[in-house]
């Protein structure tokens, strides 16, 4: 990987050509070169019984490494095994991210489970369809044209063969080879309708449908007591008191780490909060300002700094032209997990076994064996869900704790759930931001110059995000410590501090800069959309801004700098459906005042198209309300459309709450967000009316949509309280007080 | 450790624990029910929610001792998959839910609305489980959800 490293000075002044900063290439790519390409995640999962199963029973089973998270991928990837296959829906069973069963396919974020897994499934589905009818063509001595399938049953009348017949011939042992077409759209039967959820009816029901749902016979309950502050040293703690207690199975000190494991689950939490009363820690106020005083904080701190892109027109016009700048900030926000991050642990023989719910059990079972200093084939890691996770929340993390303290349960399982404290004390934050836009327009009015400097910690902290360090946090506080190291920040196209702040505008002039701000005194990771949320923040409010200045209305400014069909169409229908009246204003400062906006992005710049358009008001005292939000999405071929309508819209909900009212809290020294009372989210009555209308496009491939409309959000949220007061807010979260005090 | 005898779900239950053992654990591990769930332990985002004697309780800070002569009914309690409570089924039509570990304290506390309301209107629905927390964003679905089975409920009686 090479990235450009300059002095600030030095980029700025950089121009001519496009910098490619990146090779995509990483070491399992140059290892596949030998071997033809395979589609999604067939590259890296080449044999098909890593995949499919065909049972005897009538049964299908299907392997994914790609887990549900609440976003409907299993469901989604059932359809397409069933159309595919040519069997019923109902036949197929999915076993999903497993180290011990299933393919490994990383990490189940990104918006990429569709496109990665479903893509393979489609063309491994296809091919074993096909390898079944070719062996029934032969038992038959028929040919394979003369032959027909429906839900397994191969028909060549007079006679009838069906898949499950010939289950125990069929040798899946074997590479893909992606030959075999996977079926076109007017073939779809399943693909494209909205299929209920297969995980609901338990978890409507009160059956175990979650980590925290399960019982292992001998199991004890496991706490973590984590330090007051990130950089902390345990000092002493009582833990024979804590021994003493009742119920109390084992207690466990190590350098910093303390977790304590009892027979009832109130007894360890008895315990723990014992321990904590107990326990005396050595603190450094080592944390950044917090407030106004943040923002600069961040533009000061070392960086790495890169050009992402940097485009010079051929012909540059000259002439007038109009500048234009402003600064974005965001602050540190949470996941918010409603279920604290909780797992399973054993220790049986050398050997651990952990139930979790990580977005990524390879990458898990890696990082954890570093922080149990054990070879990775002693551990195990198995996904069961979890309440959603947003991305990167405590899942990891517990899952260390967890296998730590199984240490000490000479064999019984321990399931290890975090407290709220623990959750927002520790979860890794999406990270405070600041974002400096200039952009010059011409005499016609046309952005001619386009600059978007982004100031960010990393978003990336999983675990194997730099193979030199381990990235779960139990192991960071061992006596023989398992660090972390710095993230490298993912490149382009999708980026991750950057992402989405190169334009898919048309601008002729471009320069977008990163600083990457690779100390970390508050702990950051992947929350939901990475850098995009901010990037698209800044990018879409900025064009509106440009937009005022050139007098021109947003959805024409917009369209006049957009070439890409699909990103029109859906800003196009988002004004249509939205009835979007060119040129209106809000109704200014008042009792309550009124506003429109509009906003777009193309996530990644490789996922799904999304357009918002939100209706605000704004009363005196600065509350603004989002009334309604309309959106489009273009998300490629729509496999489940109320699956896409359900993660557009709870997207568009949970930006409206980044955006009105989140913000992490912390002194210099903690963190003191530590419960619900500490950190408002959005409540019924906040939420507003949403409507989503999909382009469906048949014949081009699926593209994510868990993280398409959160980025239009909030800048449709920040274009209509300017639309709605004449006034620019550019401060996250837009909390009344602000409100105020920009219109007073 | 002293014993309690609580009625759950109609059943009388007995169990060894402390006074001051929150419900919820007692219903999660005790006896082995999944429907309440743990969230925040602090009554501030409702995931745990049962009903006792029909209201709407927060069982992660109601402690096993208060429940003499009481009874308490959980989601396990309302209606089962093979005979869904008409809550449980709108939650399932409207597809009114992510992840769904809010659900439970969803369904409970929009179940204590309908027994005391019949035919909320949707602002009494919203203010109704404005204490719950959803962080997917399912609220607008859970309002559709709560609203189709007061229709229901209202067709079948005949209202
Ligand atoms: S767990 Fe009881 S209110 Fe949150
Ligand atoms: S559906 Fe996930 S918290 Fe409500």
């Amino acid at each position: 990987m090479t990235t450009t490293t300059l002095s600030r000075r030095k980029f700025l002044k950089q121009s001519g050509v496009i910098v490619a900063s990146f090779s995509l290439a990483g070491p399992a790519a140059i290892a596949q070169q030998a071997r033809a390409p395979l589609p999604g995640g067939l590259n890296n999962n080449r044999m098909l019984d890593g995949w499919i199963r065909i049972n005897a029973n009538g049964r299908v089973t299907i392997h994914t490494g790609k887990c549900e998270i609440g976003q409907g991928i299993l469901t989604a990837l059932a359809q397409i095994a069933a159309d595919e296959l040519d069997v019923a829906y109902e036949r197929i069973d999915m076993v999903s991210a497993d180290t011990a069963r299933t393919p490994d396919e990383g990490m189940t974020a990104g918006s990429l489970s569709v496109e990665g897994s479903g893509t393979a499934l489609r063309f491994a589905c296809a091919e074993v369809r096909g390898m079944l009818l070719a062996a029934a063509a032969q038992k038959l001595n028929i040919a394979v044209d003369k032959l027909s399938v429906a839900d397994g049953a191969i028909s060549a009348s007079p006679t009838r063969l069906t898949y499950w017949d010939l289950a125990k011939d069929l040798n899946l042992k074997r590479e893909a080879t992606a030959v075999a077409k996977p079926k076109p759209a007017s073939q779809h039967k399943v693909i494209g309708k909205s299929m209920p959820r297969r995980d609901f009816p338990a978890k409507v029901s009160g059956g175990a449908a979650f980590v925290q749902d399960m019982r292992l016979p001998g199991m004890v309950f496991g706490r973590v007591v984590r330090p007051p502050s990130y950089r902390a040293q345990l000092v002493s703690v009582d833990e024979a008191a804590a021994k003493a207690m009742p119920g109390v199975v084992a207690v466990m000190r190590d350098g910093s780490f303390i977790a304590v494991a009892a027979e009832r689950e109130e007894q360890a939490i008895k315990a723990a909060q014992a321990l904590r009363a107990s326990a005396k820690w050595n603190e450094t106020p080592d944390l950044s300002p917090s407030g106004a005083a943040l923002y600069e904080h961040l533009k000061k701190m070392p960086s790495r700094d890169s050009v992402i892109k940097s485009v010079t027109p051929v012909n540059a016009s000259g002439g007038k032209v109009t500048s234009v700048e402003a600064e974005y900030t965001r602050p540190f926000q949470a996941h918010g997990s409603i279920g604290p991050s909780c797992a399973v642990a054993q220790l049986k023989d050398g050997k651990y076994t952990v139930w979790t719910h990580s977005q990524g059990v390879f990458p898990l079972r890696t990082d954890l064996a570093k922080a149990l200093k054990t070879p990775i084939a002693n551990v195990t890691c198995t996904h069961v869900e979890s309440s959603g996770c947003y991305g990167h929340n405590g899942a990891d993390d517990a899952a260390c704790d967890a296998a730590l303290l199984a240490r000490a349960t000479n064999g019984r399982p321990v399931k290890l759930q975090w407290m709220r404290e623990d959750e927002f004390g520790w979860e890794p934050f999406g990270s405070a931001m600041v974002i400096k836009m200039q952009a010059q327009l011409d005499e016609a009015k046309n952005i001619v110059n386009w600059q978007h400097e982004t100031w960010s910690h990393p978003h990336s902290t999983r675990p194997t995000s730099n193979p030199a360090g381990s990235f779960v946090l139990g192991g960071w506080h061992l006596a023989d410590p398992v660090p972390a190291a710095v993230p490298n920040n993912s490149p382009q196209p999708s980026g991750a501090a950057d992402r989405n702040a190169v334009p898919l505008y048309d601008f002729p002039r471009q320069n977008i800069l990163l600083h990457y701000l690779t100390d970390m005194p508050v702990r950051t990771s992947a929350l939901r959309t990475l850098g995009a949320y901010a990037n698209v923040f800044a990018l879409e409010s900025f064009i509106d801004e440009a937009a005022l200045a050139a007098g021109v209305d947003p959805v024409e400014f917009r369209l006049r700098h957009m070439k890409n069909p699909r990103a029109r169409a859906v800003i196009e229908l988002a004004a249509q459906k939205s009835n979007w009246k060119p040129n209106s204003k809000g109704n200014g400062a008042g009792n309550e005042s009124k506003g429109r906006g509009i906003a777009f992005a193309q996530y990644k710049n490789l996922a799904c198209y999304c357009a918002v358009v939100a209706d605000v008001t704004v009363d005196r005292a600065g509350n603004v309300k989002v009334t309604r939000a309309v959106s489009t999405v273009d998300a490629g071929l729509a496999v489940n459309p109320d699956g896409i309508i359900n993660q557009i819209e709870g997207g568009i909900i949970q930006s409206a709450s980044w955006t009105l009212k989140e913000q992490v809290k912390f002194d210099r020294q903690r963190i003191t967000t530590r419960s619900w009372a500490d950190y408002p989210i959005f409540t019924f009555n906040d939420v507003p009316a949403v409507e989503v209308h999909i382009i469906n496009m048949p014949n081009e491939r699926s593209l994510g949509v868990g993280e398409g409309s959160q980025g239009p959000t909030v800048a449709a949220i920040a274009n209509a309280i300017a639309n709605a007061t004449g006034k620019r807010a550019r401060d996250l979260p837009f909390t009344a007080e602000k409100i105020r005090q920009l219109t007073a | 450790m002293p014993d309690y005898t609580l009625r759950v779900n109609g059943v009388s239950r007995t169990v060894r624990t402390d006074a001051d053992t929150p419900l919820l654990y007692v219903l999660r591990n005790d006896l082995e029910m999944n429907g309440a769930k743990f969230g925040c332990g602090l009554a501030q985002c409702g995931a745990c929610t049962v009903h006792i004697d029909g209201r709407a309780a927060r069982s992660c800070v109601t402690p096993v001792s208060s429940l003499a002569g009481k009874n308490v009914t959980t989601l396990e309690g309302i209606g089962t998959l093979d005979k869904l409570h008409p809550l449980q089924k709108a939650f399932l039509d409207e597809q009114a839910a992510q992840c769904g570990y809010c659900t439970n304290g969803m369904i409970m506390s929009a179940k204590a609305l309908l027994d005391a309301n019949p035919k909320p209107t949707e602002a009494q629905i919203k203010t109704a489980l404005a204490g719950n927390l959803c962080r997917c964003g399912s609220h607008n679905r859970i309002v559709r959800a709560v609203q189709r089975a007061a229709s229901a409920a209202n067709v079948a009686k005949g209202a």
